[in-house]
């Protein structure tokens, strides 16, 4: 197991490389000279020739890549152009609202998902297979932006039962330590505020996780399915054990693997994709602060934006990787 | 295996008591001003779509950042509660030479800034050498704009400011300039803490210290913003509140939705088609924010066939802006004549629109040598803006009419940077676009829109006419109110005939509020201090 983790970890360095290079690559085949855009068009052309070696854009691409590197190495995510301020002391409060939102969207779509999948697989063709199934095939056409503001309007407005928007009751802020809120609020002592921010939570986690719900209900399903249908299962039942522990622990630990995926990809996805979200519920997350910079041609937010989304992906592929080695031995001897 | 789920069940069960238990108790929170703050006017919550760029009003542009520093800031002169006259603000009185060209301003003593430092005219002078020495069209984009670039360039308009004693400051112009005083009363020129800014450095922006009515407190990027009541504000009584939160909401139904939940007290950018919703509530208020702003339908005159005036006119003939305004602005916007609203001095109400006609616009076709028509390009925003809540549905409309007389629209839009840029950059055949006024003067729509100098800058329609020059120059640095009206009545009879844009719309901007919002005045320049306004059950 450990020889496995070292290699897979050394394998991430040419992948996190070329990453950072397409990143790169790709802020520069935006038509257009940035310090053009910066200054508006009106500005001298000593300005732009001025702003244009700020920005290090007169030098080869390959020493602006190298200077990048160096930078990155250093933890220098650049400058946004927008407020002056360095990426990586601005980018932190939204990483953390976007990654306590996502987790708690996991977590609502692995739990719900997964059992979902199991009752579907296990009571094949009853009526709970074939809602369960309807249900998760609606969730995966639903748009989010309509969901989240019917939630909005079902829920909170009509039933009073939770908040529409925020990470907290504004009118009684948290006091951010490490900018996850539910770590913050009990770091405070405050458990009435531990519970808001749940309560502000659970909306736009169930918004979010709707489709990853779906498609790990789904995936659960067949690959349950498949699994109890091998001869390990039928010689389990045919000796008398009990259903339930057929299911949940023969059969789930085998049809786990393929699941294990799906979660991983949807993670990450999750991180870049919950836009739409936050925009909903007035949550402030990476996903709104890199939209933003696009609107304002902020490249350097843009580009650390997408690096360190890219970086969580990779990290959370590599956890996922580690996870099948110690579900499935036979694995790392791959 | 069984112990474990039963710990599990026991822990969910444990969660949903206590989290309906604080389900209670937080509603009772949820009152305005937290429970003890009624007396004193409790903390307001203003909803709005984007976070503040910075909070150094000389330094940003955008109305998002303005609404915030005009709690924190404050400038020499202001503009009256619900229109652009002038007020006095710091300065307490002034006196204007007879040309034009000294204005002397009398300042109000025993003021301090947030940071405990003194007010005086040294400040004054400071800041306005901040911005004046500095060079830096990018940090000081308004200072530019506004007054012809920085110390030594050769439009300057301002050659000096001086302190003559620790009230009194003293600006001599180069030149006069007309709309001086209502230039210096935009947000961006108000006066900051000089100690504070040497202190912060670039920081001062994250850490503002004006004499507004309100002090900074905290930001938290992308989620709220919140001042405080300034205990030592120097208007007594003022202000009512205790405390402004804003809360970055950006979907405008789930802004309005935080509303009716009572999660926030105010909001601005109401979608038309919420209007209802809001009216319907008797909890609510709507407020109309008096406009000062134009959405209109522009031709680049460099390109064929709207280099011809004959083209330009029938299409005028076409729109039919009643039914714009019934369809995409549910009725609140009035239709516009000029490229300027009414509520702007030197307005030409003379001027009678194009009328919708089909057969006229026909005949000009004919006569400019399109009887069959031709096919355009139609450009349209991609985002909505306050005078244009769907561009692209209003594209289409106009799409319609052309229809009729064999015109062929095709629409094409781009992300908004890039539409700007293009449209800027003349690449468009036709575009529709809008302008919301900084500071209430004639001059900062005719001139900035459409004056020659301006081509390549906000004059997008690239519409150059010498006699309207010569009109608009002569209003700029005349100071006589009259003459100036009367000049800019004569420049849109002139763009009226030529048509370079088919004006479409004078916008209404809404907002909703809870009906304990009292003392609320939406002001035509898109934001204003809420120094009056307090919260009352």
């Amino acid at each position: 197991m450990f020889s496995y983790t070292v290699r897979r970890l050394g394998s991430l360095i040419p992948v996190l490389l070329g990453m950072a290079f397409i990143v790169f690559m790709m802020i520069r085949a935006i038509p257009g000279n940035p310090a053009q855009v910066i200054l508006g068009q009106q500005a001298t052309e000593e300005a732009v020739a001025a702003m244009t070696k700020q920005l290090g854009l007169d030098k080869p691409w390959f020493v602006q890549f190298w200077d990048y590197l160096a930078g990155l190495v250093q933890g220098d995510l650049g400058v946004s152009l927008k407020t002056n301020s360095p990426v990586s002391e601005e980018i932190g409060p939204y990483l953390m609202a976007t990654i306590e939102l996502a987790l708690i969207a996991m977590i609502i779509a692995v739990v719900i998902g997964v059992n979902a999948g199991i009752i579907s697989a296990w009571f094949q063709n009853s009526w709970f297979d074939y809602v369960a199934m309807v249900i998760a095939l609606v969730g995966l056409s639903m748009p989010i932006f309509w969901l989240g503001l019917m939630e909005q309007y079902i829920i909170s407005i009509q039933w009073d039962l939770l908040p529409t928007t925020g990470r907290d009751n504004i009118r009684d802020p948290v006091e951010a330590i490490t900018g996850l809120y539910l770590i913050d609020t009990l770091m405070n002592g405050r458990l009435d505020q531990f519970f808001e921010v749940i309560r502000h939570l659970i909306l736009p986690g169930l918004a979010l996780a709707t489709i990853p719900m779906a498609i790990i209900a789904r995936m659960t399903r067949s690959s349950m399915l498949e699994v109890m249908r091998s001869d390990f299962i039928r010689t389990a039942r045919a000796k008398g054990m009990k259903m339930f522990w057929v299911v949940y622990k023969h059969s789930l630990k085998n049809a786990l693997i393929p699941v294990v995926t799906v979660i991983g990809l949807q993670t990450g996805l999750l991180l870049g994709g919950a836009i739409l979200t936050e925009n909903i519920f007035g949550w402030p997350g990476i996903g709104t602060y890199i939209y933003d910079a696009i609107l304002s041609r902020d490249y350097p937010v843009i580009q650390s934006g997408i690096l360190v989304i890219a970086f969580l992906f990779v990290m959370i592929n590599l956890i996922v990787d580690l996870l099948y080695a110690a579900i499935d031995p036979r694995i790392k001897y791959k | 295996m069984k112990k474990s789920l039963a710990l599990l069940l026991t822990c969910i069960l444990a969660l949903s008591l206590a989290l309906a238990g604080c389900s209670s108790s937080t509603s009772k929170e949820d009152g305005k001003g937290g429970g003890s703050g009624e007396a004193k006017g409790g903390t307001l919550i203003y909803g709005k779509g984007g976070d503040a760029v910075g909070l150094d009003p000389a330094i940003v542009t955008d109305g998002e950042s303005f609404i915030v520093t005009q709690q924190i800031f404050e400038t020499l002169v202001k503009y009256g509660e619900d229109n652009t006259e002038i007020k006095p603000g710091l300065a307490e009185s002034w006196d204007v030479s007879d040309d034009a060209k000294t204005y002397t301003f009398k300042l109000k003593t025993g003021i301090k800034f947030h940071d405990g430092s003194d007010f005086n005219a040294d400040a004054v002078v400071k800041n306005f050498q901040r911005w004046a020495k500095s060079k830096d069209e990018g940090k000081f984009a308004y200072y530019a704009s506004m007054f012809g670039g920085f110390e030594g360039d050769e439009g300057h308009v301002i050659k000096e400011v001086k302190a003559v004693d620790a009230s009194t400051v003293e600006f001599t112009l180069n030149r006069p300039q007309a709309p001086f005083l209502k230039n210096i009363a935009m947000p961006t020129f108000a006066i900051a803490s000089p100690a504070g800014l040497e202190k912060e450095g670039d920081g001062f922006t994250k850490n503002p210290s004006g004499t507004g009515p309100f002090k900074f407190k905290s930001w938290k990027p992308g989620d709220t913003i919140e001042v405080v009541k300034n205990e030592d504000y120097w208007q007594k009584g003022l202000p009512k509140l205790d405390g402004i939160t804003f809360k970055v909401i950006k979907d405008n139904s789930a802004r309005l939705n935080a509303v009716i939940k009572g999660e926030i007290d105010l909001m601005d950018g109401l979608n038309p088609s919420d209007i209802s919703k809001v009216t319907g509530d008797d909890k609510l208020q709507l407020f109309e924010r008096p406009s000062m702003n134009v959405g209109y339908f522009g031709f680049n005159v460099e390109k064929k066939p709207f280099d011809k005036k004959e083209v330009r006119q029938a299409i005028s003939h076409l729109i039919n802006k009643k039914e714009i305004i019934d369809n995409f602005f549910e009725g609140t916007a009035e239709p516009a004549k000029n490229p300027m609203p009414p509520s702007v001095s030197g307005y030409n109400d003379n001027i009678e629109d194009y009328d919708y006609d089909v057969e006229k616009a026909k005949e000009l076709l004919k006569k400019a040598g399109y009887e069959k028509g031709f096919k355009m390009d139609l450009w349209a925003m991609p985002v909505p803006r306050p005078y244009m809540p769907d561009g692209q549905k209003v594209a289409e409309a106009i799409q319609a009419s052309l229809k009729q007389v064999g015109i062929e629209a095709n629409i094409v839009s781009y992300e908004w940077a890039a539409y700007l840029e293009k449209v800027q950059a003349g690449e468009a055949q036709s575009f529709m676009l809008g302008w919301t006024g900084d500071n209430g003067d004639a001059d900062n729509f005719l001139y900035a829109l459409l004056d020659k100098d301006n081509i390549g800058s906000n004059n997008y329609s690239r519409y150059a006419n010498d006699e309207v020059h010569d009109l608009l120059i002569e209003a700029q640095s005349t100071a006589d109110e009259a003459k100036r009206n009367e000049l800019y009545g004569k420049a849109q009879e002139i763009i009226h005939d030529d048509a370079p844009w088919v004006p479409l719309v004078h916008s209404l901007p809404q907002l909703a509020g809870s009906k304990t919002v009292k003392g609320f005045v939406p002001h035509p320049t898109g934001s204003q201090s809420l120094i009056n306004v307090s919260l009352e059950n």
